[in-house]
């Protein structure tokens, strides 16, 4: 049906939804576990505040979960390389995912105060960490990771945990959490008891404001301080996947496909632009748009970065040939072919039950409502 | 060369992570389904206690599914962390089944899951009915695509190796998809799990019985549990997936083991009821034989031989001589892609280029083989048969008691007679652990049992390790003993507590006089 290289790039398309999907679904999730203590003033407020995601967290996870398996299904080297090479990070990462459904469903199952006061730091934490790293790995995709191939195509690993650590990464790290703790907050105005509406309203100006400018920042420094990473072999876009089979430099320009392509730029454009027009929407009161808008911010963030990567996916700074890129790390074309087919048929199914599970528990959740129940879940 | 500690650190963690995953997940599994039967009865009767009965339970049920959620985060990631190399080499056939599990699975049971605790007031009794229904189904699809991945370990049908890529690529899915060991499997544990969810509730409910609370709500859900379980241990035992172990040579490998069947036996093999295998003379002292059992068990015919342990290591010596010619024109055809000659002996050998990998444990080049190390790598596709040899004799035991106390609960049932005697009560309280150690042994059994392989025949485990340090293994199966420890006691304290208070206690049944006195029941924590 579809090329060899046709295929790939599609894949590629799809990761990026499944990472979008993530961070707009889940990410209210994680902004609204790591902001309870801070927006939720008692406890019948931090309920009501958790009430908002208590039915839906799950569902939203899988995005994850999803994102993990096409990505071992579709670009088993990237999955390979990333996950191993990012070993420590990684175990940072499940120990907030492993708390998460614990401190959701556990958290309401006793009335004393200092284990509900516990569990809230627990969300705290585990709200506001997976977005930190998610933020920085993506910062050292930009600056390239120390690992190469052996002619086996075994990865050697050379960097360590605190090598990941570097201030552009960690820059990349705040605009990732600001840009959650953003979407959290209007997710809260909009769905929380209307008296906890104006409170989240706040926080979610406060942090677009430095959502934007981190933005912006990391943009700069991007286009006048970091060399990007470049193919300067020729490109077979139906070649095997085999990375070792290419010739890449470490001196190219992180810009250069928005130079070719200007409709790139409406990525970050479109960023940026419903980033600042969310804190004028909410402070309207128009709770709906104002989400939108954050989701929209946070869909253009990730669209503008892979853009900028394009065809990297996992550069290598050890050794730039070994890098991988859209051309050389894929499954086979049976494999990335059967995949589209199931999920051409799948994910629409998925859309529409979530859609309707949205639906059915539309409306703010009130306090007065989560004061007269029990909150068993 | 690869790090010894590395590997049989990253093999702790997988086995450490995956047991404690599996502790939970058999329980989401067969609960489910009693959820789902609980609610039907309401929906057609419109009792409300069979509504109380499925939320109560579905209390219970929360608590577990949260840690079998926390638990399954690091399973799927764990493949890129740990085995790095495994992943490469198998992603393009693994991952397709780990993924459309995400995809058709876990999205209906998670999405779901929400609106059974948060929809019985926004729902009608059938939407809310449909709504458990679908939270079953995709459980239950979860662990039909994980034992699809799982039984393509166990036999790789379906794939071939790719020079180009270093990795082996899917030929047929539809092999893959519809792998007799993998529908042996799933059939088997989805029905372990539905054992041990009806364990669960017959037991919680015995124990009501013994203390005189919550009659009618205990003896409905025995009523309940007893048919579903009986149904779910005939299943177990029956279509036990020692079904699929004829199938190849390490599947024959498995069950030898199992059986501690060192030599050939005329068919049909007799089945050592007990005895002590005694691994370093390869004999079996005091054993006590049934003829012609084993034979029926393993092959499902009076006439198939069953080979020993000592044949297949001998095929497996031929097989890693075959898997050097693969392997030596394997790198003859690296720095010369046209060489026909190797083309040729590739071809020919490849199906056993696994079988060379296994001197890389030791060996950085196989090729350099002495015939000391092929005898060594050939003895080294024998897995610990002690240990399978008594966690298999320990699981039927379980199993086969499984049936006889789910027989005689439903007789009890149809009777009318559950509260009648003390001793049986007591009894199926008593059993609750039961079906977890079956259960965990049932995964030692397959998956020890499998080794010294990651994918039979085709990557040997020490081979799918990631490169990571020791060190950092070490920190992180510390970190998951600590984690995973302090989860299972708050688990378990919330577990008990809640089983504790009961329906009776959390103010569920018999129902409350008005809303307020609900409240201040089940606000009474602690």
């Amino acid at each position: 049906m579809f090329d060899y290289a046709t295929l790939r790039v599609i894949w590629w398309l799809i990761l990026g939804v499944l990472l979008i999907g993530f961070a707009v679904m889940d990410g209210f999730d994680f902004g609204i576990a790591a902001l309870v203590r801070v927006l939720g003033r008692d406890d019948a407020e931090r309920r009501t505040l958790l009430e908002t995601v208590e039915p839906v967290w799950e569902g939203n996870q899988v995005w994850f979960i999803l994102a993990g398996g096409a990505t071992f299904a579709a670009w088993p080297l990237l999955y390979a390389a990333a996950f191993s090479g990012f070993y420590v990070a990684m175990f940072v990462l499940l120990a907030a995912f492993i708390l998460r459904p614990v401190s959701f469903s556990y958290r309401n199952k006793s009335i004393n105060p200092q284990w509900r006061n516990a569990w809230d730091w627990v969300l705290t934490v585990n709200g506001s960490v997976p977005p930190l790293i998610f933020g920085v790995a993506f910062g050292n995709l930009f600056l390239g990771v120390p690992f190469r191939f052996d002619e086996e195509l075994r990865m050697i690993y050379a960097g360590s945990f605190l090598g990941l650590l570097s201030p552009f990464a960690l820059l990349c790290g705040l605009i990732s959490l600001a840009m959650i703790l953003m979407h959290g907050a209007a997710y809260a105005a909009m769905k929380a008891d209307i008296v906890l509406a104006a409170r989240a309203s706040r926080v979610a100006r406060s942090a677009s404001v430095a959502f934007v400018l981190l933005y912006l920042g990391a943009g700069a420094w991007l286009a006048f301080g970091l060399p990007g990473y470049a193919i300067v072999s020729t490109i077979a876009g139906d070649a095997p996947s085999n990375p070792l089979l290419k010739h890449v430099v470490a001196q190219g320009n992180w810009f250069a496909g928005f130079g070719m392509h200007p409709a790139f730029w409406l990525a970050p454009l479109l960023a940026v632009i419903s980033a600042a027009a969310m804190p004028a929407l909410s402070l309207a009161s128009h709770y709906r748009i104002a989400f939108a808008a954050s989701a929209l911010a946070i869909a253009m963030t990730i669209l503008s970065a892979g853009l900028a990567l394009f065809p990297f996916l996992l550069p290598s700074s050890l050794d730039p040939n070994s890098s991988l890129t859209v051309w050389d790390a894929s499954s086979s074309k049976t494999t990335l072919g059967l995949m589209l087919l199931s999920t051409v048929v799948l994910l629409p199914i998925v859309l529409a039950y979530t859609a309707w599970v949205y639906r059915v528990l539309r409306g703010r959740v009130s306090l007065e409502h989560v004061r007269r129940s029990h909150g068993m879940y | 060369m690869i790090d010894p500690d590395v590997v049989t650190l990253s093999r702790m963690q997988f086995a450490l992570t995956a047991l404690y995953h599996f502790l939970f997940v058999p329980l989401t599994l067969g609960l489910c389904w009693l959820l789902a039967i609980m609610e039907s009865v309401y929906a057609m009767t419109g009792r409300d206690i069979w509504k109380r009965m499925t939320q109560y339970w579905g209390v219970l049920f929360g608590i577990n599914f949260a840690m079998g959620v926390a638990t399954g985060v690091t399973m799927e990631f764990q493949f890129g962390t740990n085995w790095a190399y495994y992943s490469h080499y198998v992603g393009d056939v693994f991952g397709t089944p780990l993924a459309l599990e995400g995809l058709m699975a876990f999205f209906l049971e998670a999405t779901f899951i929400g609106l059974f605790f948060f929809g019985w007031d926004r729902l009608s009794r059938v939407q809310h009915l449909a709504v458990t229904w679908l939270l079953a189904l995709g459980t239950n699809l979860s662990a039909l695509w994980i034992l699809i991945a799982n039984g393509w370990m166990q036999f790789p049908v379906g794939a071939q190796f790719n020079l180009d890529t270093m990795r082996m690529e899917v030929t047929s899915f539809s092999a893959v998809v519809f792998n007799p060991v993998a529908q042996a499997k799933f059939v088997h544990t989805v029905s372990a799990g539905y054992v041990l969810g009806a364990m669960f509730v017959l037991s919680i409910s015995a124990w009501y019985l013994l203390r005189g609370r919550n009659i009618e709500f205990a003896k409905r859900s025995m009523t309940v549990a007893a048919s579903f379980g009986l149904a779910a241990a005939l299943s177990v035992v029956v279509l036990g997936d020692e079904s699929g172990y004829d199938i190849s040579a390490n599947q024959k490998m498995k069950l030898a083991a199992i059986e501690a069947m060192w030599e050939t036996e005329p068919a049909p093999a007799s089945f050592t009821l007990f005895g002590f295998p005694d691994v370093t003379n390869r004999t079996t002292h005091f054993a006590v034989r049934i003829p012609w059992v084993m034979g029926l068990i393993g092959t499902r015919s009076i006439d198939t031989v069953m080979p020993g342990i000592a044949e297949l290591v001998a095929n497996a010596r031929t097989r890693i001589q075959s898997g050097l010619i693969a392997y030596s024109a394997m790198q003859k055809l690296r720095s010369n892609r046209d060489d026909v000659a190797a083309r040729a002996d590739f071809d020919a050998h490849k199906a056993d280029l696994g079988y060379a990998l296994l001197l890389k444990r030791t060996l950085a080049d196989p090729l350099a083989a002495t015939p000391a190390d092929i005898d060594h790598a050939a003895d080294s596709t024998i897995p610990n048969v002690p240990v399978l040899f008594w966690s298999f004799r320990i699981m039927v035991a379980c199993g086969l008691y499984f049936i006889a106390l789910f027989a005689y609960s439903f007789w009890l049932a149809s009777k009318r007679r559950l509260d009648a005697q003390r001793w049986y009560l007591k009894l199926a309280l008593w059993s609750l652990p039961l079906p977890w150690l079956a259960i965990e042994l049932g995964w030692i059994v397959a998956e020890y049992g499998r080794q010294p392989w990651a994918i039979s025949g085709v990557l040997p485990t020490a081979l799918g390790v990631s490169s990571v340090s020791a060190g950092q293994v070490l920190f992180s199966i510390i970190g998951f003993v600590v984690f995973y420890t302090v989860l299972a006691v708050v688990d378990a304290v919330l577990m008990l507590r809640y089983a504790r208070k009961g329906p009776d206690g959390l103010g569920m049944w018999p129902p409350p006089v008005d809303d307020r006195a609900q409240e201040r029941e089940i606000d009474v924590g602690t």
